[in-house]
């Protein structure tokens, strides 16, 4: 049995009416589970990018992917789960503070460096940018004083180096080797570590 | 020299481009401004009685000939009705192109009249599908469309095209080659070195077997996978959708595996120690408990579609592509084999499970299906397109019926839809007018789409029907018998005088009770040039063995029950 762990894909996708809607309902009519999924234009005309995060095994991730191709309006899907990445998620925090508690929070938004970009008289909104564990140890040390609002985006994820996950979109990798996944059930790691 | 055309004119032109020549469908007000241009143009247009006829007849044309069949629909109830027959076209993987008419683009949204979501409704059970709301849109889709329904692992394709992009008119002609389509790619290759892989399970294999699916038709790959077998001295097994792709007297042909399979078939996958699956999916109905199934076997599976790799069964080495194509680079690494020994062995197995011989029974006075079945077959020798329906019948006729053609069994497999056969039969029949089209169907699912005879009998089509009436919708009724004690809840059926609602059509009908009935019967509806109908009342509580009950290990199956079998030979104690 191989491991279920988060894997990471990024989409390329024509940017058509109703193509979200066909990517949203692959995942759940092959009942993946979608953990986070953002949409935003690319680097490409034309095309957007989304990345969605879904817990699976390496045998479901390489499926997934051969599922995604499926669909016409898919121009490229690339697992950027191992490999040098950089993960990002921005959160916006509302968290009751008072005069006394004030410098309280601030003191731990410097900690973490968020930003306050709103004060009121018993809150503030608190932005921060980071991986997912940096924002949920943020929350965690603010719960205590009150969280009122909470909104994420999700993952967004970008390899390192000068290579795009789209070079050249006639060129496709061979992720159809599902040879490939039974190589990588072998070799998946569970605790993939996130750098800052 | 521009010419102006109306989105109308330009849906069927696109169509004449395409090679299309025959469509199927039923007017509403939303498609009405392309029905009234039709008339200009040179396609049959076959009046159905009911859309879910209409995509049948198009299903039914297309694994029939190879070709995209054509349903066309109105909008809201049109197009629902097209429900049922556009996933029986998905699961089973055949090239369809439904039209449907919508309502005026300014009208989207606003519950219209007959306004329903039909891209939406056939998101999952599509291969793809299109909104089209202007004109100048209508021409690239519908190629597109074609292109997509019938390359890679075809399926069906709906194009959902409003009113006023019908009525609206535009200047200039098409390349019906410019097809845009960047993100999709139906053509696959696998790496070299997985070549070499399969290559080397394959020679090192002692006791391989062949699995033929609907992907050897599909991708017409027959010739290939008979040299390979050969060759190498290789067993094959097919699917129910593969049956055809290796000729039935061939004798390395094992027959059906599966569900309903022969249990020395079965037996020998589960001795197996390699399977070469090709065009297959390892569907539910072939593994039975995939934890138990083929536990020795190495698998390499071939399949145009990845996604299919490792969803059932895990396999070892996976080679995505064409089959034809895939099997033309692999064939030379494949070394020439002797596999005697494995093959006496299988036959060893098969002494002691054969099949019943039904062309021995003794003529009891009783009917049975098998009967009927196996005496249509001696009697077109093997050669006619069967059409069948979704049932114990359907089960029968894989059996019995020893197809020797590629496209001469047509049956819904994957979704198993009843009221399939009928529609399916019309549209083989036009896509293959010389051929000898036969309908297999139940009482049960015949009277789902019967209303189709009205269509025969306006088209003036010459098939024949004969109905296994066995009282019960039989399949279910064997499941209550074996899984919950014989308790008969709504599975006895009443049926009206086949025969006789046949003449009300303007069709022949007959009603066969006995045995010595069926060889004359069945010749004179060859004889005759209309349509006929023929009941064959049969035993109603027969039962198809042998049979793995779902979800049980594949070695275990329910074999003929002795003593006091109600159809068997001595060799079956
Ligand atoms: C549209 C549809 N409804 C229900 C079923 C479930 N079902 C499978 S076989 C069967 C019985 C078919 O009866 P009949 O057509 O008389 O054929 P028989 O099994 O008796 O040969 C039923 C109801 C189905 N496959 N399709
Ligand atoms: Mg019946």
């Amino acid at each position: 049995m191989t491991s279920s762990q988060r894997h990471t894909f990024v989409v390329y996708v024509e940017d058509k009416p109703g193509v979200l809607n066909r990517v949203a309902s692959l995942f759940r009519r092959r009942a993946f589970n979608i953990e986070s999924l953002t949409v935003g234009h690319a680097e490409i005309p034309g095309a957007s990018r989304m990345t969605i995060v879904v817990r699976t095994d390496a045998i479901g991730a390489r499926r997934l992917e051969a599922n995604l191709y499926k669909l016409v309006n898919v121009l490229r899907v690339h697992d950027i789960t191992t490999g040098p990445t950089i993960f990002r998620e921005l959160a916006m925090i509302k968290v009751a503070a008072t005069a006394e508690t004030r410098t309280h929070v601030m003191q731990l938004v410097d900690v973490f460096r968020a930003r306050v970009v709103d004060v009121a008289p018993d809150s503030v909104v608190i932005e921060t940018t980071g991986t997912e564990d940096k924002i949920d140890g943020l929350l965690e040390v603010l719960r205590p004083y009150g969280i009122i609002e909470l909104v994420r985006t999700g993952r967004v994820g970008m390899t390192r180096g000068a290579r795009s996950v789209m070079i050249d979109p006639e060129e496709r990798p061979e992720p159809y080797a599902a040879n490939r996944a039974a190589d990588e059930a072998e070799a998946d790691d569970p605790n993939v570590s996130y750098s800052v | 020299m521009a010419s102006m055309r109306t989105g109308a004119q330009i849906i069927w032109e696109a169509l004449v481009r395409e090679g299309v020549s025959t469509v199927f469908g039923y007017p509403g007000g939303a498609i009405l401004p392309a029905y009234d241009a039709l008339l200009e143009y040179p396609i049959r247009h076959v009046l159905v009685r009911h859309e879910q006829g209409a995509t049948h007849m198009a299903d039914g044309y297309a694994r029939a000939s190879g070709e995209v069949g054509v349903a066309v629909a109105t909008s809201g109830p049109g197009a629902t009705n097209m429900v049922t027959g556009i996933a029986t076209a998905m699961l089973d993987s055949s090239p369809l192109l439904c039209i449907t008419g919508q309502v005026g683009s300014k009208l989207i949204g606003s519950d219209a009249f007959q306004e329903t979501d039909v891209t939406g409704v056939t998101l999952p059970i599509t291969k793809h599908n299109y909104l089209v709301s202007h004109v100048d849109e209508i021409a690239p889709v519908i190629h597109e469309a074609m292109y997509v329904a019938r390359s890679g692992r075809p399926g069906p394709v709906l194009v959902d095209i409003t009113k006023d992009a019908q009525q609206g008119s535009t200047e200039g002609d098409w390349d019906p080659q410019d097809v845009k389509l960047p993100g999709y790619r139906p053509d696959l290759r696998a790496s070299d070195a997985e070549y070499r892989r399969a290559a080397d399970l394959l020679n090192s294999a002692k006791r391989p077997i062949i699995f033929a699916g609907h992907g050897v038709l599909l991708s017409g790959a027959m010739t290939q996978v008979r040299e390979l077998a050969e060759r190498a001295d290789i067993p094959i097994a097919m699917t129910l959708l593969g049956i055809g792709g290796v000729p039935a007297e061939h004798p390395l042909n094992m027959g059906m595996m599966g569900m309903h399979g022969e249990a020395w078939v079965n037996a020998a996958i589960q001795e197996a120690d390699l399977l070469l699956a090709l065009g297959m999916r390892f569907d539910d109905r072939v593994t039975g408990n995939v934890r138990t199934y083929a536990p020795n076997a190495r698998k390499i599976h071939i399949d145009i579609d990845p996604a299919e790799f490792n969803k059932n069964v895990k396999v070892d080495v996976a080679l995505a592509g064409d089959l034809s194509a895939v099997l033309d680079d692999l064939a030379p690494l494949v070394e020439a084999g002797d596999r005697a020994a494995w093959l006496a062995t299988i036959n060893d197995m098969k002494g002691d499970v054969s099949v019943r011989d039904i062309q021995n029974l003794p003529d009891s006075g009783h009917l049975y299906a098998a009967h009927v079945i196996n005496d249509i077959w001696r009697m077109t020798d093997g050669r006619a397109i069967v059409v069948t329906d979704v049932g114990q019948h359907q089960m029968w006729e894989a059996q019995y019926y020893h197809h020797r053609d590629p496209r001469t069994l047509i049956t819904s497999g994957g979704l198993g839809t009843m009221g399939f056969a009928l529609p399916a039969a019309i549209g083989a029949k036009l896509a293959r007018p010389d051929a000898e089209v036969w309908v297999v169907a139940g009482d049960g699912g015949f009277q789902m789409t019967m209303a189709e005879l009205a269509t025969i009998a306006q088209e003036k089509i010459k098939i024949n029907v004969a109905i296994i009436n066995n009282g019960y919708l039989g399949m279910v009724r064997q499941w209550q018998e074996f899984f919950y004690e014989r308790r008969y809840a709504a599975t006895p059926l009443l049926s009206p005088d086949f025969a006789k609602l046949a003449e009300c059509f303007g069709l022949g009908g007959a009603t066969v009770k006995t045995r010595r009935e069926v060889e004359p019967t069945v010749e004179r509806a060859r004889a005759d040039e209309r349509t006929v109908v023929i009941d064959f009342q049969v035993e109603q509580e027969d039962t198809v063995y042998p049979m793995v009950p779902a979800g049980a290990d594949l070695h275990n199956m329910i074999r003929r029950p002795s003593p006091a079998p109600i159809v068997e030979t001595a060799d079956d104690e």
